[in-house]
């Protein structure tokens, strides 16, 4: 399979089954338009006629060529070598928590999916013994994994900063013993962020999610207070001191992109320029008829958006401004390994989220769907048929999936965002796809131009 | 090549040999937490 597309003068050919990239001229670019895998040794005449407008030497020669990158297993690669049934893990090693360690916020965000904090089941922290029995249920279904995330999650997570504190503690008191190497996440809307916590997190976090929209006034018009004011004058000055003692480790500034702000790329300059580098601005979830929702007659101008914003990228390296943009990162050579990219997310069976109460979901997205409910940390219970039934998903299970030439770099999108929209996680979440296409080809267009700025 | 210029060449077979050791980090736990780019994950072996 390969997926050719233009972008800005520069033609791509990408080979989907050994994730080769290729940058093509002009008439090799329109040959590939008109080869598939039945390549013969010799350029085939109705291709020389097609193209008249060339020198018939010059597309026999960039024919020679492709059938080169195909002997060389870099076009029309087939993917027998991908043995799926190998690659389906069994009996959910869980190696990732999402601890919502708060069903409470102090923020009312217009669009939030979690009901402004409470998932729809009451107010609540989590008490720290929910949490211990957290860390000792992914330490013993970690089995033979090392590495452990957990990300505390809300809700607002600085709103249980004791179980925070308490369970950074308890987790690291575990570490020698069981040989796990645990690596803490907060995501906070920053409202509670104070000198003292802003150490911590740096000292303790291994990475920091900062929930900023962009502009104040995109910002402002959704992420309320309880009050019902804006919070982009009470936050950037705390995010900021975070950053900037921060030093080289790993943060985010997150933001959501609505149909009210579909000029984003000047929310993801502003977020740079405010200090923040680091960023992602993601579409939001929402329903059908809520007002800002993302529809299919906007794509085109959320596409051109995406175009507008890989140009100010490529502006702002050429003047030492650089930014990275989250969903424009591609590592086309040392990327995650093909098993990986099957499987995606590992929602239900690597990954799993824990609410106050102690009661287990696939992640945090399906959090309050009871049909989806594992089990509970404090009584042990933890459902394996739910487990296998999300292990089981991948890009070859996801029939529209298999036919798609971003299967290798999205691994198969959302089983949330799949759910919400199909009631069905193996239909993709067709919108979404759309994007993240656009957002890739933008991705990969800006690979190949570093690339060949870097040569010159 | 005088008509194409390769950015990378086939990568993902090679990692099928040795891959699947599962001690990279959760994709949704990176930054985004609605939605999935697996390809800007890191390789826990080529850090």
């Amino acid at each position: 399979m390969i997926h050719r597309y233009s972008k800005n003068g520069l033609n791509f050919l990408l080979d989907v089954n050994s994730g080769s990239v290729h940058v093509l001229d002009d008439i090799s670019y329109e040959v590939a338009g008109l080869i598939d895998e039945n390549m013969s040794e010799n350029c085939p005449e109705n291709i020389v006629n097609e193209l008249s407008q060339y020198n018939a030497d010059d597309v026999k020669a960039a024919y020679a060529e492709l059938l080169e990158l195909k002997k060389a297993g870099q076009l029309f690669a087939d993917d027998d070598y991908i043995d799926v049934s190998r690659y389906i893990p069994t009996d959910a090693p869980v190696k990732a928590l999402c601890l919502h360690v708060a069903h409470d916020c102090n923020l009312r965000c217009k669009y939030c999916f979690a009901s402004t904090g409470d998932f729809g089941k009451g107010r609540k922290i989590m008490p720290f013994e929910v949490a211990k029995k957290a860390i000792d249920f992914v330490i013993e279904r970690s089995k033979g994994r090392k590495n452990i995330e957990l990300d505390f999650f809300g809700g607002e997570p600085l709103m249980a900063w004791d179980t925070v504190t308490k369970t950074v503690d308890y987790a690291r008191s575990r570490e020698a013993e069981t040989g796990k190497k645990f690596r803490f996440t907060i995501t906070t809307n920053g409202l509670l962020l104070d000198s003292d916590k802003i150490d911590y997190i740096n000292e303790n976090m291994d990475n920091v999610v900062l929930s900023l929209d962009g502009r104040e006034s995109v910002n402002d018009e959704f992420r309320k207070t309880v009050n019902g004011g804006g919070c982009y004058d009470i936050i950037v000055p705390k995010f900021k001191e975070l950053v900037d003692k921060r030093g080289d480790k790993d943060y985010y500034a997150r933001g959501t992109f609505t149909a009210k702000n579909l000029d984003f790329a000047e929310d993801v300059v502003h977020i740079a320029d405010a200090g923040f580098p680091s960023l992602s601005v993601e579409p939001v979830s929402a329903d059908d008829g809520c007002g800002y929702e993302l529809t299919e007659e906007q794509l085109p101008t959320i596409f051109a958006e995406y175009d507008r914003l890989a140009e100010i990228m490529l502006e702002r390296r050429k003047n030492g401004k650089k930014f990275t943009f989250f969903h424009f990162m591609v590592d086309l050579n040392q990327g995650p390994c093909v098993v990986k990219r099957l499987r995606g997310c590992g929602a239900g069976y690597e990954y799993v989220a824990i609410t106050p109460d102690g009661d287990i979901y696939p992640c945090h997205q399906f959090v309050g769907k009871d049909e989806f409910k594992q089990g509970n940390v404090l009584d042990g219970t933890f459902n394996l048929d739910i487990a296998h039934q999300f292990a089981g998903m991948n890009i070859y299970t996801r029939e529209k999936c298999k036919e798609c030439w971003a299967k290798f770099y999205c691994s198969g999108g959302c089983s949330a965002a799949n759910y919400n929209s199909n009631a069905d996680m193996n239909i993709p979440y067709e919108l979404g796809c759309k994007m993240e296409r656009k957002r890739l080809e933008c991705a990969i267009y800006l690979k190949a131009m570093e690339q060949m700025e870097e040569e010159l | 090549m005088k008509h194409i210029k390769t950015l990378t060449s086939a990568t993902l077979k090679q990692t099928a040999a040795h891959g699947g050791c599962g001690e990279c980090q959760t994709s949704c736990q990176s930054a985004c937490k609605t939605s999935c780019t697996v390809a800007n994950q890191k390789c826990e072996h080529n850090k």
